[in-house]
């Protein structure tokens, strides 16, 4: 039963330190992810998701941030209890990461065939020549012409960019992919390619991919499940059907609520009232209750436990049935 | 009745070390009282510009504008002061479009200083009120923006536009920058003030959801150029021109399962720097023929609904003849 996941989060939580404050960005989150799935970590500014990216890299500012609790497995073994140098040949080469800022992710004093075939050679042990040719493959793979390998960042648009940043983290063949809002900077019709591409290229690979957004449209398009992240926590997760579906969580249904529909005629819109919680307080009840239309006393109080409402979909809630009232 | 803006073959070009970048390149369209037009396109489409330049933000090189039934093409300094009264505009970005080092109070009350006129007890009167009016709380008086959230600065942002009581607005992407349940609130508190003041809007974005909700006319552009104009509901349910059903099928949709057929564009914008005659799309298209490298013509194909693709007919046909069969 071990190797069922490829990845597995247990208990994750990380601190990030200031003078003043402690801000508390992932509180005890769990998550695991199959080989071959795709995963969509969806919500909104500061819940947390790109910090839990971060700690599966190892790339987490090391000054500021503390992971307090957790594992995280990753083929059987905790990548928090590895060395630098053990992990250094884990990054880039089994998990690689695209990031959300094709125009910041790149180098723009080397040229884009450069930076690719050191990401190659950085991993493997094979000649100047073989890199490069395994670098052209890669940019033909992603739509660009082995041509433009001598040419630099600010020649490309940035859907190109994006395309090279995405050649660069699959040139070593990953196991599992990061992608850290990989279209958020783009324009719809560029988005579609992108997403398309990605698509392609994971049915050929056979990569896992866990994508990093806040749009419920790119996930229902690419992703099989969903977790839904708010305030550092997971509360909800469940196959993309499911929380489509049949959404369980009031932060869930809200989210939908807020969303403009291409159908409908309603006149306004149902926005979740008020703001995220503060950060650096700790929650003691359930982090959602003080924007729930449904919360009771109890909310406040005890924090929920994640209930499975039917197979495979877990509701952190403690109104939702099968919960212990 | 005269419609409130009215803008005629408005032109801005921008000189580059390349030669004469068409940013907008004859675009008309009128605006009723209390009406909302949607301009949609992709990053450099000329959407923004068209906004700046119809506020005088910009000089036109070339075209009318009529504000009122006057014609506000070439106004004198006093005239432009008048006319900013009535004119306001939300930017984009919320966390640079307000000065750092001014509070809350100051902000807003900063326009009713500029304008003169009104005593000290007055201005601080009509400031609290109009931070009632966009849901900010009088305890945020004296707070400065790096204190706020996104949504907060934007309600700020808001409240300046307001502060002159104008009859029209320009909202330069007001929600692209917040989170989807804050865009909810914005939008709400947007449709709101509408009502409540019968203002009119012009709404740029590349939110093609958040359009259809707001808007009652949504301009399609391309390059500079208005590639398809029709009422909001006639655009989503009846597309013409092949670039807007490109990017409309672009559009992730919250949904699944979802079926939807999408079109992939292959390419990208190409440059508007010294653009030649003829469809700017063409490039892109899948229908392009030799027809198209000839100017085209905004032509009325049905009642509000115009176009500018010589070949939307047989394109149409050829859609029909592919049902049928």
């Amino acid at each position: 039963m071990e190797n069922k996941y490829l990845l597995q989060i247990k208990d994750l939580a990380v601190e990030y330190h200031t003078d003043e404050d402690t801000v508390y960005a992932v509180n005890n989150i769990s998550l695991e992810l199959r080989k071959g799935e795709a995963l969509g970590l969806v919500g909104e500014t500061g819940a947390g998701k790109t910090t839990v990216a971060k700690s599966i890299l190892g790339i987490l500012p090391k000054v500021q941030s503390e992971i307090t609790s957790g594992e995280i497995l990753f083929e059987g073994e905790n990548l928090l209890a590895l060395s630098e140098k053990k992990m250094q040949k884990i990054r880039g080469n089994k998990i690689a990461m695209i990031f959300q800022d094709p125009m910041t992710a790149l180098n723009p004093i080397e040229t884009v065939g450069f930076q690719i075939t050191e990401a190659i050679r950085q991993h493997n042990k094979i000649s100047k020549y073989e890199g490069q040719q395994r670098a052209c493959e890669m940019l033909e793979m992603v739509g660009i012409p082995r041509e433009r390998y001598n040419e630099y960042p600010h020649q490309f648009s940035g859907g190109m960019k994006q395309r090279v940043v995405i050649a660069m983290a699959l040139a070593c063949n990953p196991e599992l992919l990061l992608a850290d809002e990989p279209t958020t900077a783009l324009d719809v019709t560029i988005q579609a390619q992108v997403l398309e591409m990605m698509r392609t290229l994971r049915e050929q690979m056979n990569t896992s991919v866990i994508l990093i957004t806040h749009d419920f449209g790119v996930v229902a398009d690419f992703c099989e499940s969903v977790a839904v992240t708010y305030a550092g926590e997971i509360v909800e997760k469940g196959s993309v059907d499911r929380i489509f579906n049949n959404a369980q969580h009031p932060y869930t249904q809200g989210l939908f609520g807020s969303l403009p529909s291409l159908d409908s005629k309603e006149r306004r819109l149902k926005p979740i009232k008020g703001l995220m919680p503060d950060p650096t307080k700790v929650q003691k009840g359930c982090v959602f209750c003080d924007r729930c239309p449904h919360a009771t006393e109890q909310c406040a109080a005890v924090k929920p436990a994640p209930v499975e409402t039917e197979p495979g979909h877990f509701v952190k809630c403690s109104l939702v049935k099968g919960a212990e009232q | 009745m005269n419609p409130l803006l009215e803008v005629k073959n408005l032109k801005k070009y921008f000189k580059t070390g390349g030669g004469m970048l068409h940013a907008v390149d004859n675009v008309s369209f009128t605006l009723d009282e209390g009406k909302t037009l949607g301009v949609v396109g992709e990053s450099g489409c000329g959407k923004s510009t068209l906004g700046r330049t119809v506020l005088h933000l910009l000089e036109p090189t070339d075209g009318q504008i009529f504000f009122q039934g006057k014609d506000i093409t070439n106004p004198s300094r006093k005239e432009l002061r008048q006319l900013r009264e009535n004119m306001q505009i939300i930017f984009q970005d919320p966390f640079s479009s307000l000065d750092p080092r001014k509070t809350v109070s100051e902000a807003i009350m900063e326009p009713l200083i500029v304008r003169g006129g009104m005593s000290k007890a007055d201005m601080q009167a009509k400031t609290r009120e109009l931070m009632d009016t966009v849901g900010l709380a009088a305890r945020l008086e004296h707070s400065y923006p790096h204190e706020l959230d996104g949504g907060r600065r934007q309600r700020i942002g808001i409240a300046c536009a307001l502060a002159l009581e104008p009859k029209f607005i320009v909202c330069d992407e007001p929600v692209s920058a917040l989170d989807v349940s804050i865009q909810a609130q914005v939008i709400n508190l947007m449709l709101d003030l509408q009502e409540q003041r019968g203002l009119s809007y012009m709404f740029v974005t590349h939110d093609l959801s958040v359009v259809k909700y707001i808007s009652d006319d949504i301009l399609v552009m391309y390059l500079g150029q208005v590639v398809e104009k029709a009422p909001a509901d006639e655009l989503f349910s009846n597309t013409l021109h092949p670039y807007s059903k490109a990017l409309l099928s672009a559009i992730p949709v919250p949904k699944y399962p979802n079926n939807a057929q999408r079109i992939l564009l292959k390419g990208e914008i190409t440059s508007p720097i010294n653009p030649k005659p003829g469809c700017r799309f063409a490039a892109r298209c899948r229908y392009a023929t030799e027809a198209c490298s000839k100017p085209q013509t905004l032509v009325e194909c049905s009642p509000g609904h115009f176009i500018a693709c010589c070949r939307y007919k047989e394109i149409q046909e050829h859609k029909e003849d592919n049902e049928n069969a």
